[in-house]
């Protein structure tokens, strides 16, 4: 089936060769942060994650979200979502392989990074999102690849696929609950040690990703000749619905008990985060702009004849990735080091080649993703 | 049997064979001899019996096992000293026992990385006294 | 390298009040007697301990005096960078407030909110940034001290993100051009580790106290086994109230703060 990706229009050749490009300049600057070391982005001795940690974070949500997809399938036998489940899965593989890239560029010592596996620590919550982002990125190309290849003989998938399917539910919830267990288990850190941390970011999760599939229905639509279909998609925006207002719950509750406790060393991480501290505002512009984004989202969703329109259902979905994008792709990470624990305020402003190698880790994703894509339309046209 | 996309194939494979015999063909006719290592600087030449913390062909072949043997117990299991099998006692140090006697780190350890294509990290943090001095 | 004249006096000094004595049980029974190589040449026996803690006195320091760090810094080749972002530190100085927040009251006399604390790795009895290491590139010794093997680390900064002391310093380039004098008895460290205060593990088991608490003219700082109840660690602590950095996170940090 692989061959599939490589013959297609000449736009898609513009765009896959537009993304080689951003994957090219992201690894021309990887050689150099390989030369110079990790001095070459903006993290600090305050600061000491920044916005690699933060994508893979918020990747990782991403990766999750296909069991939105596969849950009401193949639970609930959902027909609705019997053509698009494929474009789930492939989402999430893509999305994984971003998340461990990012991973990947942010080591000081990468040419080291199997010692992971040489001395295994199981106290170390890292190694366990090692093996879960390892076991959910094997369960799902195992799987999309098996059920596509058997729609393309047009025969039903075989047996052995369905408890694989039914194991990467679980496994879903568990790749995001490990990623917020690396943060909220961390004594020295307010903003992180919070047990909503694993619910906030699965609900956070199960609104940008479904949303960002929704985007891609779109586009699918328009350039690829591909219908997901009314109902797959409408149902798509209501788990965006859902999952977006919990997640604002979930931040408002985290706020409550915070700023209600007034218990400084919560707060300040708040406050900063929030409304900037001693000057500092530049992290709270941009929430600003995602909490904005986030509730007009929200609004245009809730009202069923807006979320009917596709352009503005499709507005919406911009709103809530940016927005999300912004509280975990950005806020999160950032926001647990600051004030840091001698009480220091330090900005941190990715810098150029940090910003490139982001670009271009993305950028990977995006192919992947762009390929798999180009394979599905393709085997679905032959049928 | 009919071979598909016949002309693909076969440049691919022969593609993949230049590529993988890069090394012998690029290689043929520069023959470049073993490297002379030097052994005699002051330290070692004061020695009565030249003989290093184990016999040489065994340094040799397992210098590598031994050092990292002495890293992970020093740093690890705070072991700072080795006593070999015919009861001499080293202290554990690649700079204050290894380079003691081979003070010539260019001549001795560098020849013969260089020849075998070895590229050690030792030297990102260990110091070469020769390079302090 | 061999101890210098004056500490090798400090030692001395130290012995003649008492302080050695708990140390003698293991000075026999630490390999005594095996000749060493030539390379090692007058070695005293390593200093053990059952625990390793310090105790730091700030209001016996000097205004301005910086010994402790500078002395630290050139025993382990600490890199001078000379930017807050790329800073690599094995003790600083830190206000009180910052220090000890919930101590902090606005009432405090200035001899307390204007008194830098030297602040260091508090070698925890239970370190979060031992349990998150996905390599076992920190460990806990034994004796207490919390070790990096830099040879191990990957530079994951999950240590840094840990621990709630702010101890720990990332290379974020290589350390070496900006080391002013390199002393020959330490590594230096690669660009892409995380490094840190180790008690100055090497020089225990040189037996020789660590560098800080030597250079400490004003005598600022003791370093003692905390199990031994005639340590001068355990005489200063018997004397009143000390305190520990953030105590309520259970870390069980093993610098002791009196103030």
């Amino acid at each position: 089936m692989l061959e599939k990706a490589l013959k297609g229009s000449r736009g898609y050749g513009i765009w896959v060769a537009f993304l080689l490009l951003l994957v090219a300049i992201g690894f021309f600057f990887y050689l150099r942060q390989l030369d110079y070391g990790l001095g070459i982005t903006g993290m600090s001795r305050d600061v000491s994650w920044g916005l690699y940690i933060a994508q893979f974070t918020f990747l990782v949500g991403i990766a999750a979200s296909a069991v939105m997809l596969v849950l009401p399938y193949y639970l609930h036998d959902f027909k609705a979502f019997g053509k698009i489940t494929i474009l789930g899965e492939f989402l999430a593989v893509s999305a994984v392989v971003m998340c461990i890239t990012f991973i990947f560029v942010d080591l000081g010592q990468p040419g080291r990074v199997m010692n992971v596996l040489l001395y295994p620590s199981p106290t170390s919550v890292l190694f366990w999102d090692m093996v879960v982002l390892n076991g959910y990125l094997l369960l799902n190309i195992v799987t999309g690849w098996t059920v596509l290849e058997s729609d393309k003989k047009g025969v039903p998938p075989p047996a052995w696929v369905k408890p694989l399917i039914y194991l990467s539910i679980p496994w879903a919830v568990s790749i995001h609950t490990v990623t917020a267990f690396i943060y909220s288990g961390l004594p020295g850190r307010g903003f992180w040690l919070t047990a909503i941390m694993a619910p906030r970011f699965l609900a956070s999760a199960f609104a940008s990703g479904p949303a960002l599939l929704i985007l891609f229905c779109l586009i699918l639509r328009r350039f690829g000749r591909f219908d997901a279909g009314e109902k797959a998609i409408q149902t798509l925006a209501k788990i965006v619905t859902y999952a977006l207002a919990t997640s604002i719950f979930f931040v408002l509750v985290e706020l409550f008990t915070v700023f209600y406790s007034q218990i400084p060393g919560h707060m300040h991480h708040l406050t900063y985060l929030f409304a900037g501290l001693d000057g500092h505002h530049t992290i709270a512009r941009w929430m600003a702009v995602s909490a904005f984004t986030a509730v007009a989202a929200l609004v245009l969703l809730i009202i069923p004849r807006m979320r009917k329109n596709e352009s503005l259902l499709a507005l919406a979905c911009i709103g809530v990735f940016l927005s999300l994008w912004i509280e975990k792709g950005l806020g999160l990470v950032v926001t647990g080091f600051v004030p840091s624990p001698v009480e220091t305020i330090t900005d941190y402003t990715p810098t150029g080649p940090e910003v490139a190698i982001t670009i271009g880790v993305w950028a990977l994703g995006l192919l992947m993703i762009t390929l798999f894509y180009k394979i599905f339309v393709s085997v679905r046209k032959e049928e | 049997m009919k071979l598909y996309n016949r002309g693909m194939i076969i440049a691919g494979i022969v593609v993949f064979l230049i590529v993988a015999t890069f090394p012998f063909w690029y290689g043929r006719g520069k023959a470049v001899s073993p490297p002379d290592l030097k052994l005699d600087t002051p330290a070692i030449q004061q020695l009565k019996e030249k003989l290093c913390v184990e016999t040489a062909p065994y340094m040799r072949a397992n210098h590598m096992k031994l050092l990292a043997a002495w890293r992970d117990g020093a740093v690890r299991e705070g072991n700072r000293s080795y006593r070999t099998a015919d009861g001499r006692v080293f202290q554990v140090s690649l700079t204050g026992t290894c380079l003691e006697c081979h003070s010539n780190k260019k001549q001795f350890c560098d020849r013969c990385h260089d020849y075998a294509g070895a590229k050690p990290a030792c030297w990102s943090c260990h110091i070469i006294p020769e390079e302090v001095r | 390298m061999a101890p210098t004249r004056r500490e090798f006096l400090k030692i001395a000094g130290f012995s003649a009040v008492g302080l050695v004595l708990p140390f003698l049980p293991s000075l026999s029974s630490a390999q005594a007697g095996i000749p060493l190589s030539p390379a090692a040449p007058g070695r005293l026996q390593a200093l053990k301990a059952k625990r390793w803690a310090m105790t730091v006195e700030p209001r016996k320091c000097r205004p301005g005096c910086t010994d402790c760090i500078t002395a630290c810094h050139l025993e382990h080749n600490v890199p001078v960078i000379g930017n807050p972002k790329d800073d690599v530190h094995w003790i600083g100085l830190e206000r009180v407030e910052h220090i000890f927040p919930a101590e902090a009251h606005p009432r405090l006399p200035e001899s307390i909110t204007k008194l830098p604390v030297p602040v260091l790795c508090n070698h925890c009895e239970n370190p979060p940034c031992v349990r998150v290491c996905p390599t076992q590139a920190t460990f806990k010794r034994a004796d207490g001290i919390v070790m990096m093997d830099y040879h191990r680390c990957i530079g994951c900064r999950f240590c840094m993100a840990a621990c709630p002391y702010g101890s720990r310093s990332m290379n974020y380039r290589d350390p070496r051009p900006f080391i002013r004098k390199i002393n020959q008895a330490f590594p230096t460290r690669t660009k892409g580790v995380v490094e840190k205060c180790n008690f100055c593990e090497e020089r225990l088991a040189r037996g020789i106290f660590p560098a800080c608490v030597i250079a400490c003219k004003d005598k600022a700082l003791a370093f003692c086994d905390l199990e031994d109840p005639r340590s001068e660690v355990r005489l200063i602590l018997d004397k009143g109230l000390s305190l520990r950095r953030r105590p309520e996170l259970g870390t069980g940090p093993q610098v002791y703060y009196i103030l």
